[in-house]
């Protein structure tokens, strides 16, 4: 039967420190003339935290939802722990997903559901057989990790911009993912939150060990969370560096996003 | 040159909803089924159009009786009255009126709360939660309109037939019990079946238009409005559109 083969999560084989997670060889995608990406390339270490820079528009949210199988790309690979994301069956690409986190730009909590419906949501779709106790136990810990054990029981209508933030974050989380893909964890909050939030992920990936890409304009989030910083410009990996490699660049096109 | 290509669009369109459609039978009907969130659908799209359709389907009744009361009486044929009210109301009346009343309320709201969930990612972020989103929003929609309007409809032509018996008594008495033997004495199974084997095509294109537009909603809160919008409009012309072949239909097969 599809998308039930799995019953319970599986001991995860732990990818030692440093070896590559997700490799994305010459990917390409356009939309018809729009063309987004043309032969980019990244590789994301077990461990490591990767932050893509990129102007609006760049294509950040296009190629973490290509990782994630959400979009086809014209071309190209991108293993995620050896499989090929594009050929995968949609079987197939259920059980990787299982192990990707992926936070939406605009959280994409389910408004008609309570925080608890939410968060127990992937976790009765992709473990099929868990008991109404552990899901209930997973619930509130995953909660507790935010700070947010509380609104267990409101509807995202009834919660603040910062707080739906968080709650996507305990549901991108709760399956315990090995691999995190956030697209602007901090956009449109106020400086205080978006910092509890950046260490929000910092103590998540240390307690479970997470490689997570992160897309984010905001610069005090990119230096305090990237171990790596990656520009996306016209397509390609522009150039890729640490925090401060990059920000000490007399390029142009690297500086403008430095500046301020 | 707009021309051209406002037939192209159309035949655009007509291709992606055939495609849309054609998925249903190819994906939706496989497992893994979700039981769960389709007899939900089935509640709360049945629960919602009950009362709207019933009040609908009496005044219907109620009126049709009063303005059919004067034709007939000219003729000297005003006890006939049960029998035409009987069968334009559950040849006609009862499946038409039941179905609008269903593209108004069930593919507009199908048709805004996929396309909200579509413009704010929930589409998406179900199906990175292993949840095909065709399977657990589209087909149990399209299944649950498709068995609720046939429910809907025996429902309402009961009640538009109240409404008929009320009618009938604005003028002379006739016991509840007259008048439904007279209207079941002239109706027969042939009146009753193509009714309502048309209203399954009804439901499912109401649940089937409503999904598509919603699944295929521009961003932002106006495309959510366009999407809810086209939806009743589309589904109204189609509900026509197979009455008209329904019609052709019982003529052929000599149900008329
Ligand atoms: N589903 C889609 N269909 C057509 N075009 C799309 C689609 N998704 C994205 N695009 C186009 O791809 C380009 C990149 O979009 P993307 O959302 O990746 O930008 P972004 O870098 O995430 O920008 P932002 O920082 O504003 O979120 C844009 O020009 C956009 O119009
Ligand atoms: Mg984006």
């Amino acid at each position: 039967m599809e998308n039930s083969t799995q019953t319970e999560p599986k001991a995860n084989k732990i990818i030692p420190k440093g070896e590559p997670v997700i490799i994305i060889e010459h990917l390409y995608k356009s939309f018809g003339k729009n063309v987004v990406l043309k032969d980019f390339n990244l590789t994301v270490k077990a461990e490591e935290n990767v932050v893509v820079l990129g102007k609006s528009g760049a294509g950040k949210s296009v190629l973490i939802k290509c990782i994630i199988g959400l979009l086809k790309p014209d071309k190209g690979k991108i293993l995620v722990f050896g499989n090929n994301i594009p050929e995968l069956s949609a079987d197939e690409l259920d059980k990787v997903r299982t192990k990707i986190g992926f936070l939406f730009q605009a959280n994409a909590l389910y408004d008609s559901m309570t925080v608890r419906e939410n968060l127990e949501f992937p976790l009765r779709r992709h473990w099929i057989g868990l008991k109404q106790k552990e899901i209930d136990k997973m619930v509130l810990e995953a909660l507790d990790n935010v700070g947010l054990k509380n609104t267990v029981d409101m509807l995202p209508v009834e919660l603040s911009g910062g707080m739906l933030k968080r709650i996507a974050l305990a549901r991108t989380l709760i399956l315990k993912p090995e691999i995190i893909l956030y697209d602007e964890p901090t956009t449109g909050l106020d400086p205080v939150t978006a910092r509890e939030i950046d260490n929000l992920i910092l103590k998540l990936q240390k307690k479970y060990h997470t490689s997570s890409i992160v897309i984010s304009h905001d610069m005090n989030c990119v230096k305090s969370i990237a171990d790596r910083v990656v520009l996306l410009l016209d397509g390609v990996c522009y150039t890729e560096g640490t925090y401060d490699e990059l920000a000490q660049s007399k390029d142009e096109k690297i500086n403008q996003f430095f500046e301020s | 040159m707009a021309l051209i290509e406002d037939i192209r669009d159309f035949l655009d369109e007509t291709g992606s909803i055939t495609k849309f459609t054609g998925n249903f039978f190819t994906n939706g009907l496989k497992p893994r089924f979700e039981v769960k969130e389709l007899l939900a659908q089935c509640y709360s799209i049945g629960y919602k159009s009950l009362p709207l359709i019933g009040l609908t389907n009496f005044i219907m009744g109620l009126v049709l009786t009063m303005q059919l009361r004067p034709s007939l009486l000219k003729y000297g044929v005003e006890s006939q009255l049960p029998v035409m009210v009987g069968i334009a109301i559950v040849r006609e009346i009862g499946p038409v009126i039941a179905a609008l009343i269903f593209a108004g309320k069930i593919a507009s709201s199908i048709g805004a709360e996929l396309g909200s969930m579509k413009v704010t990612e929930q589409i998406d972020a179900m199906e990175v939660s292993g949840t095909n989103p065709y399977k657990y929003l589209v087909a149990t929609r399209v299944l649950a309109t498709t068995l609720m309007l046939p429910i809907l409809t025996i429902l309402g032509d009961a009640i538009s037939l109240i409404g008929a018996y009320i009618g009938v008594n604005i003028n002379s008495v006739t016991s509840l019990n007259l008048f439904f033997a007279q209207v079941f004495q002239s109706l027969t199974f042939s009146d009753l079946l193509p009714a309502i084997i048309k209203t399954f095509f009804f439901g499912f294109a109401v649940g089937m238009v409503g999904c598509y537009k919603g699944f295929n909603s521009i961003k932002g809160t106006r495309g959510v409005g366009i999407s809810a919008n086209s939806a009743v409009v589309l589904s109204s012309v189609i509900i026509f559109f197979i009455d008209l072949l329904a019609v052709q239909f019982t003529n052929v097969f000599g149900l008329n």
